[in-house]
């Protein structure tokens, strides 16, 4: 009955979704959504790793960067396409997860989130540094967009506009979401979910933390790596900063306040705060504030989010029902 | 009877303290083996041996004659041998049923592409890990609550839950820490049951508990560990006969 309820909720919001550009013309609305997109594919990919499986990463924000500045500079020193620079950009993100969690996930808990940030830090100060690659604080300037993609008969796809773009997104969005739910549902999502619950039984069992942990590590940080490299194709302009632990934090952010592990959370708390101070033009200066703030509250009164509050409100009505 | 698992000078130190030394004892195929001793005498430590949740200091295990020293919890799972946790150890936020099947994961064969794809392979397994999961929870006497969160279960359920958790595994030596650690009189006759239906799957059981008469009801052999050292083994008829034992742990009352 309440599967029933959620399924048709999820088909609306994705109808919703769709036919959103043919009512909605607004080019800042539209760059809003964009935006919300984004950061919803890599919001969705930390929760993966930190929501299901229970490992505090703290440097998403390095592999969203190396998603986006892999892609940028395939597509502007090798001349790349960005349908191949893509796959390729995500892999090699996968990849750097899958090196750095060979160490990182050995440890646990807080250990394991310091770690990662020192991790992510580091990756900031390479790209920073290494001018000759990454031309610095200057920035990578002039990323191209997605090529047209050719289709007979009726014509090639291209991404000039931003409806055009809005789609992209949201197609990657949805895949991104699919992808989750798959593995979410397997043995293996199982597998997650047990270690973040309690590594030591799991052990016991005969679920091979580490192998496990690496997995759910890799498979988000190459999520992450499409959101880097989307964000690097929208936006066309890429610079250090973008890489940094804010981007982490700021994922952190929208997961505990949408609702960790849950599959909507990251995405009702990326569109709120990436809607709510564009449109109340809360000055940047006080948005670390009102963030910090939000998260105490939040994590006093509601600590599984948005999500988890109403699902414990659902919960408690149904349980009522005899 | 042939024995299953063979430990040869087992010890294991914490700094300077031999929390157990120089042990040899056999689990025989088929049998209840207990192991008994007062507190601090070693015997959850020689689980976490067995297991591989501690590397011994010195000396080594054997099962089905294959060299386990060394191997981590996982693979000693994977091997057959299962255990459950002094205190009651579960996933907190499953409900029983799902317990159960995750459970079966290391007896299934599918991967993250499996998932993606959702092959063949993957349903045939997930199938295969329900079914495995109901026809334990029906063993261990907790189909009607398949669908309640494993902390929300009154706790001599959690017991049963960690017990089918470790069954579920398919092992062929079964480890229990106290299974009967803060049970009534009558919750402890439900135990003794589900104990004596297990090893009637040919199950091994290696058992520690405190409460005297339990093991020497159901025990079909004792060893009896102080300070880390083996005083004594037998059957517990003479187990319960011998001076040192009496002395060590069972009390001088314990004789008559």
């Amino acid at each position: 009955m309440k599967s029933g309820r959620t399924s048709w909720l999820v088909a609306g919001l994705i109808a919703l979704a769709l036919i959103f550009p043919q009512f909605v013309t607004n080019k800042y609305y539209l760059n809003i959504l964009i935006m919300s997109g984004i950061w919803s594919i890599v919001a969705s990919s930390l929760n993966l790793v930190l929501g299901y499986t229970g490992q505090v990463n703290l440097a998403h924000g390095a592999f969203f960067g190396i998603g986006a500045y892999a892609s940028a500079l395939m597509m502007l020193k090798l001349h790349l396409n960005f349908w191949l620079a893509l796959p390729l950009a995500a892999a090699l993100a996968g990849f750097f997860g899958f090196l750095i969690g060979l160490p990182a996930l050995r440890t646990r808990g807080s250990y394991f989130a310091i770690g990662t940030l020192c991790f992510n830090i580091i990756v900031t100060l390479i790209i920073d540094r290494w001018e000759g690659l990454t031309e610095g604080a200057r920035g990578l300037m002039g990323i191209p967009g997605p090529a047209p993609i050719p289709i007979p008969w009726i014509g090639p796809i291209a991404f000039k506009t931003l409806t055009a773009q809005y789609y992209l997104v949201l197609g990657f969005l949805f895949l991104t979401l699919f992808a989750m739910k798959r593995i979410l549902n397997s043995l293996v999502g199982r597998t997650f979910r047990a270690i973040r619950g309690n590594e030591e039984l799991a052990e016991a069992v005969g679920i091979p933390a580490m192998r496990v942990k690496l997995l759910s590590f890799t498979t988000s940080c190459f999520f992450a790596g499409i959101g880097g490299v989307l964000y690097a194709s929208y936006i066309g302009f890429l610079s250090p900063e973008l890489t940094d632990y804010h981007v982490s934090f700021d994922s952190l952010v929208y997961i505990m306040i949408g609702g960790v592990g849950t599959m909507a959370g990251p995405i009702i708390g990326t569109l709120l705060f990436v809607t709510i101070p564009e449109t109340l033009h809360v000055a940047a200066e006080y948005r670390l504030f009102v963030y910090g703030l939000i998260l105490i509250l939040m994590i006093i009164y509601l600590p599984r989010g948005i999500v988890g509050g109403i699902g414990s409100l659902m919960g408690k009505k149904t349980k009522g029902v005899p | 009877m042939s024995a299953i698992l063979k430990a040869g000078g087992l010890s294991r130190f914490f700094g300077g303290l031999a929390a157990v030394m120089d042990l040899d004892f056999e689990v025989n195929a088929g049998e209840i083996l207990s192991l008994i001793g007062p507190n601090g005498a070693g015997k959850t430590t020689v689980f976490n041996l067995i297991t591989g949740t501690l590397l011994p200091t010195r000396g080594r295990l054997q099962f089905f004659e294959k060299e386990i020293t060394g191997l981590r919890p996982h693979d000693t799972a994977a091997l057959g041998i299962a255990r459950t946790f002094q205190t009651t150890s579960l996933f907190p936020d499953e409900t029983v049923l799902d317990t159960l099947i995750v459970g079966f994961r290391c007896r299934t064969r599918m991967g993250l592409w499996d998932a993606l794809l959702k092959s063949g392979r993957a349903r045939g397994e997930e199938e295969k890990s329900r079914r495995k999961a109901l026809e334990t929870l029906s063993f261990i006497g907790l189909a009607e609550r398949a669908s309640e969160l494993a902390r929300n279960i009154p706790q001599e359920a959690q017991k049963r839950l960690a017990v089918g958790l470790a069954l579920v595994t398919e092992p062929k030596l079964l480890l229990l820490d106290e299974p009967m650690g803060g049970l009534t009189e009558e919750e402890n006759a439900g135990m003794i049951r589900l104990i004596r239906k297990i090893r009637g799957q040919g199950i091994s059981i290696l058992l520690i508990e405190h409460k005297m008469k339990v093991v020497m009801k159901i025990s079909d052999r004792i060893v009896v560990l102080n300070y880390g050292r083996k005083i004594a083994q037998g059957t517990p008829t003479e187990v319960s006969q011998n001076s040192e034992v009496i002395e060590a742990y069972l009390g001088a009352g314990y004789a008559e």
